[in-house]
């Protein structure tokens, strides 16, 4: 279950910026994951609510941002965007795609007080 | 306190130094151990509601940590393999292979589990050099973890550094260890749609060795569409067929070593 790693980063990446900024608690914090990143939404949600306990996050709500899938198809040498992992081009139907976004995992901003 | 990271807390047993890690203690071999520790906790100023910008990586840290070990590893011209796949895919016995037929070639391991040192007894077996990190808890190893064990480790100049990550197809994936690259190590008793079912493992890696087909008729399998699998999901990947076993393939195997080895020396030489 590494949702409960990334979280932890959160927790880190939160804490530096509270240091710097001085806030004590942060209402919501908003999050960039891409289609084709290794995380499960819920588990994530799950390990942030445990995570966060303790800290000046605790309680906040997490809100998570959808970054589209694009891959590189070998045959058309174009960037397409792709829904699934495994889908096939939309232009040429094959199936020789390497991915090139969507595996983002971003802390893009957060409201605090 | 630790120069990588500056953390100083957690317990340290067995070698009496005064070098306090994040949450890993020692055990004999200077094992690491990880996922002991209580985190640290900040509490910090006041004020009225805001928005930062932050437009971070959430795994940045993971990356610095990686990037201090990659550049450790280039001023050494040494070449570092992550080595990744399920459980049981034959991760040791192909590394305690390979040390066997590199002879002289200078290397070290370092080994990922979750629990004991067996792999790293297996490898010192063979009379190489290895640390052992238990992550605890934890499913995979992080470059923090890594940069610890390169300290336990005495890195000759253009030395191959064989990473022996947690067997697990899924969170590896993720964290940057500052690994020249990715091997993925896949068997032909997993089955052909390992590959379509696990497929951010093989994107990442560089090379796929397709481990145990001396097995493979006895398992009913067919080796081709491991290939075609493995390359659906990576269609630059390279993909070599070996038999730890029995030997086939090993030399292709350690001709790719090699020749990754001598790539980045005279990289290094060049700079």
């Amino acid at each position: 279950m590494h949702e409960m790693s990334l979280v932890e980063g959160m927790r880190r990446v939160i804490e530096d910026q509270a240091r710097v900024h001085a806030f004590a608690q942060v209402k919501v914090l908003r999050v960039e994951i891409g289609r084709f990143a290794c995380v499960e939404k819920p588990a994530l949600e799950f390990a942030f609510d445990v995570v966060m306990r303790g800290s000046v996050a605790e309680g906040a709500r997490l809100e998570m941002i959808d970054l589209v899938g694009r891959a590189l198809c070998y045959d058309c040498m174009i960037e397409v965007e792709i829904a699934e992992r495994l889908s096939p081009c939309p232009d040429c139907g094959g199936g020789r795609l390497m991915p090139v976004a969507g595996e983002e995992m971003r802390i893009k901003d957060m409201e605090v007080i | 306190m630790c120069t990588v990271c500056g953390c100083g807390t957690g317990t340290v047993e067995g070698q009496g130094h005064d070098h306090h890690h994040n949450a890993p203690h020692h055990h004999g071999h200077g094992d690491l151990h990880f996922g002991h520790g209580p985190a640290g906790v900040e509490v910090a100023g006041m004020s009225q509601a805001r928005l930062i910008e932050i437009e971070t990586d959430i795994l940045a840290k993971n990356d610095r940590y990686a990037a201090a070990n990659r550049a450790r590893l280039a001023a050494l011209g040494a070449f570092a393999i992550n080595l990744v796949s399920s459980p049981g895919s034959g991760k040791t016995t192909v590394l305690c292979k390979t040390i066997e037929a590199l002879g002289a070639q200078p290397l070290a391991v370092i080994e990922g589990d979750q629990q004991t040192a067996n792999d790293a007894d297996r490898i010192r077996a063979t009379g190489a050099q290895a640390v052992q990190v238990n992550t605890g808890k934890g499913c995979h190893l992080d470059g923090h973890m890594v940069g610890h064990a390169m300290e336990h480790l005495d890195l000759a100049p253009a030395s191959l550094l064989f990473i022996e990550n947690v067997g697990n197809l899924v969170c590896p994936a993720a964290f940057d260890l500052g690994e020249d690259c990715k091997v993925a190590i896949l068997s032909v008793t997993e089955g052909e749609d390992k590959p379509l079912k696990y497929p951010d493992m093989f994107t990442a890696s560089r090379l796929a060795l397709l481990n145990k087909v001396d097995l493979a008729p006895y398992c009913d399998v067919d080796l081709d569409l491991y290939e075609a699998n493995l390359r659906r999901v990576n269609p630059g990947l390279e993909v070599i067929r070996i038999s730890a076993h029995t030997g086939e393939g090993m030399q292709s195997w350690l001709g790719w070593l090699q020749g990754a080895l001598a790539r980045k020396a005279a990289r290094a030489a060049a700079e």
